[in-house]
């Protein structure tokens, strides 16, 4: 045999897994991972510049390929979901407006076990009449659970609409991190906006955690803000309830 | 058939790419197990690609169009090789990637006396004869992977040849 024949046996077909391996480090095939959420297993779909979305097991994208996250976050995945905030987890929101990545942003700040309202959020992002556009921010949200929407409720104080399988899941998701709904629910059906303390003359969004502080005999219900503001009271610097 | 590759992967790059890497993956990974080692040969195989794409996504259409493909994508294959960078970290893995190995294409017996008498070659010279006569590549696509011109790779594979001849010469 000559020399050139023996290094033509040398050819080799690649791994079979090579094509797969390839769309998924160039982000042309998403990967999914599987997690299990309070509301059940979601699929956290991700390329190599972060997570895109989470969905419902059942909901994933039929283009996505089970696969590990990469090694350099994954382990963030199950803690951004516990956590209900990225924290130090990539999001690749490539195909979001920057209106709404403005939102989504604002939105990943609302502390565990507390709730803000879409006025709220338009206040924060510095556009006061935007609720109606931060709420379709929400409702497109494709990172719930990491983005924790489930902690923006409808201007009113009533508990909303959910993207993640429907409202159930928002009152499960709430209760599972220490927020009382059925509380909630009663103080929007009151007309209640904000919650001040008598003693202090500071007035917060009703689920501050500066709330739980006052005792029964010193809040006081206010249904808007002029009315906590004639009386004389301040804005927490903790909830800022108006932006 | 390259051309017509090309010509494609400009008017539609994202649906095109994979047909790039299903074209030329034996190409690169059978030039990479003897340049690179067979370990590293997968990985670099898929990293070769991986940067490959992101290289094209900024080209404009015309160079894509008139690109020589087969042997541009071993300017990346190369230089990886030489490097022997590996950031498998970074990238995601398909869950099933442990069950299906152990059934890729076996190493031929004789791979390892082959690798060897290989590294006594200048490195131009192993570069030029196994990009010819494992991978296949004619001299104009070589002179495209390691930017010498076409005669003097003619010539290294010549004499890289001759001193493997040599080698076995020695050895029986």
């Amino acid at each position: 045999m000559t020399v050139e024949t023996n290094l033509a046996g040398l050819r080799a077909t690649a791994p079979p897994h090579t094509p797969l391996a390839v769309a998924l480090g160039t982000g042309l095939t998403p990967g999914f991972s599987v997690y299990e959420a309070p509301v059940g297993e979601v699929a956290v779909v991700f390329t190599p510049a972060g997570v895109r979305q989470v969905r419902l097991l059942a909901e994933v994208d039929t283009r996505a390929v089970e696969a590990k996250p990469p090694r350099d976050w994954a382990d963030h995945i199950p803690r951004a979901l516990d956590e209900g905030r990225p924290g130090k987890l990539p999001l690749d929101l490539s195909g979001v407006t920057a209106f709404r990545q403005t939102v989504l942003g604002v939105a990943a700040t609302i502390p565990k076990g507390e709730v803000r309202s879409y006025g709220w959020l338009a206040r924060h992002i510095g556009k006061p009449s935007a609720s109606r556009a931060v709420g379709s921010a929400m409702a497109t949200n494709p990172v719930p659970l990491i983005v924790p929407c489930h902690r923006v409720v409808r201007s009113d104080g009533h508990i909303g609409a959910y993207s993640l399988g429907g409202p159930e899941n928002k009152w499960t998701l709430l209760r599972h991190e220490g927020a009382v709904p059925d509380e909630l629910e009663e103080l929007a059906a009151a007309g209640v906006r904000y919650v001040g303390s008598d003693t202090t003359g500071v007035f917060c969004v009703p689920s501050c955690h500066n709330v739980r502080r006052i005792t029964g005999t010193h809040r006081v219900a206010f249904q808007g803000e002029s009315a906590a503001t004639e009386a004389g009271y301040r804005p927490c610097e903790v909830c800022r309830p108006l932006g | 058939m390259m051309d017509d590759l090309c010509r494609r992967l400009a008017d539609d790059f994202d649906t095109t790419f994979p047909e790039v890497v299903s074209a030329l993956s034996d190409d690169v990974y059978s030039g990479l197990r003897r340049l690179a080692g067979t370990d590293e040969a997968e990985d670099l195989t898929q990293e070769t690609f991986i940067r490959a794409y992101k290289a094209l996504r900024g080209y404009p259409e015309e160079r894509i169009r008139s690109l020589r493909l087969r042997g541009w994508i071993w300017t990346i294959a190369l230089n990886l090789g030489r490097n022997h960078a590996r950031d498998r970290a970074r990238r995601p893995t398909p869950v099933m990637l442990e069950d299906r190995f152990g059934v890729e294409d076996p190493e031929p017996p004789d791979s390892t006396a082959w690798d060897r008498r290989l590294s006594r070659l200048a490195t131009a010279q192993r570069q030029a004869v196994v990009l010819r006569h494992v991978v296949g590549l004619d001299y104009d696509e070589i002179a495209e992977a390691i930017d010498r011109p076409a005669g003097t790779v003619k010539s290294d594979v010549h004499r890289g040849l001759d001193r493997l001849r040599r080698l076995m010469e020695e050895e029986s």
